[in-house]
């Protein structure tokens, strides 16, 4: 399935989806294989004495899993630009819900390009991610 | 507070070796199931010559600098009050298993906000191939809670 920019809508969804909720598991992968070896996202002893009570998950996992929102989405040779703002943390045991919809399509750099905005929010409906893509359509 | 003379202060580039097996370990913790992502005969098929760099993988390249801590020590910043407040990513061209990237990092500005209860440090980084191609530009915002 390949979309194209005509077919395109402002307002359109790309297909959503949500993760399993994230284990600490999760959160060892992500550090080993990220190279993001902060203990706060691993080690509870860590993360009490830092006062913040347990490990939570790295934002950068969860751009990771709107990444994949994007380029289920489109080949991902056509992104142009991704950004996200971390809203808030996201906890052991959240289940991500990655979602993204059309704002805008435009002209750009001799492209036609459409802008999506995109958000992650927990199992009970608080954003923790908010971001934009660029993606070029032909 | 973090002082703004750092504004404009860059770091001596450094070059990563994208590898393969990083790739697949990266597609399996954050759940990446297409096998364009671990597969190699996937990507050549997609049209790519071999396994994709995904898409915020590059920040974790940027991490493998010699020094991961160089940037924190320089500007006294205190990890365990930190938080990563925004990433962003402009994409020029695809890079893959195989290539050696070089990361040129700059310090874009800094300023804070609530009376200095909160600092900003931005961060802004190019990103080349071995063929000297842009790749993409980073900027990332940390945040320092002081209060």
């Amino acid at each position: 399935m390949t979309i194209s920019y005509d077919q395109i809508r402002v307002g359109d969804a790309l297909p959503a989806f949500e993760t399993e909720p994230i284990a600490r598991l999760t959160l060892a992968l992500y550090c080993g294989a990220s190279g993001d070896h902060n203990p706060i996202h691993v080690d509870t002893d860590f993360a009490k004495a830092a006062g913040v009570g347990d490990v939570f998950a790295h934002g950068m996992l969860s751009m990771a899993y709107l990444g994949r929102l994007l380029t289920n989405w489109v080949p991902q040779s056509a992104l142009r630009e991704y950004g996200v703002r971390f809203v808030a943390i996201t906890q052991v045991g959240a289940k991500v819900r990655c979602e993204g919809r059309v704002t805008e399509k435009f002209e750009q750099d001799g492209e036609r390009r459409v802008r999506v905005e995109l958000s992650t929010t927990d199992q009970n409906g608080q954003t923790k991610l908010s971001g934009d893509a660029v993606v070029a359509l032909s | 507070m973090i002082d703004k003379k750092y504004i404009g202060h860059t770091q001596p580039a450094f070059t990563v070796a994208v590898e393969a097996s990083r790739l697949r370990f990266f597609a399996k913790a954050t759940g990446q199931q297409d096998p364009v992502y671990s597969i190699d005969s996937a990507a050549r098929d997609a049209g790519h010559p071999t396994l994709p760099v995904p898409p915020t993988f590059l920040f974790c390249l940027e991490m493998e600098s010699p020094d991961p801590a160089a940037l924190r020590n320089l500007l006294g910043l205190d990890y365990r009050r930190l938080l990563h407040g925004e990433q962003r990513f402009v994409y020029h061209r695809m890079a893959y298993a195989g290539d050696q990237l070089t990361f040129e990092q700059r310090i874009e500005d800094i300023y804070d906000k609530k009376g200095g209860a909160l600092e900003f440090v931005v961060r802004a980084t190019r990103v080349t191939n071995q063929r000297g191609e842009h790749v993409a530009d980073l900027k990332g915002v940390t945040v320092m809670r002081n209060a």
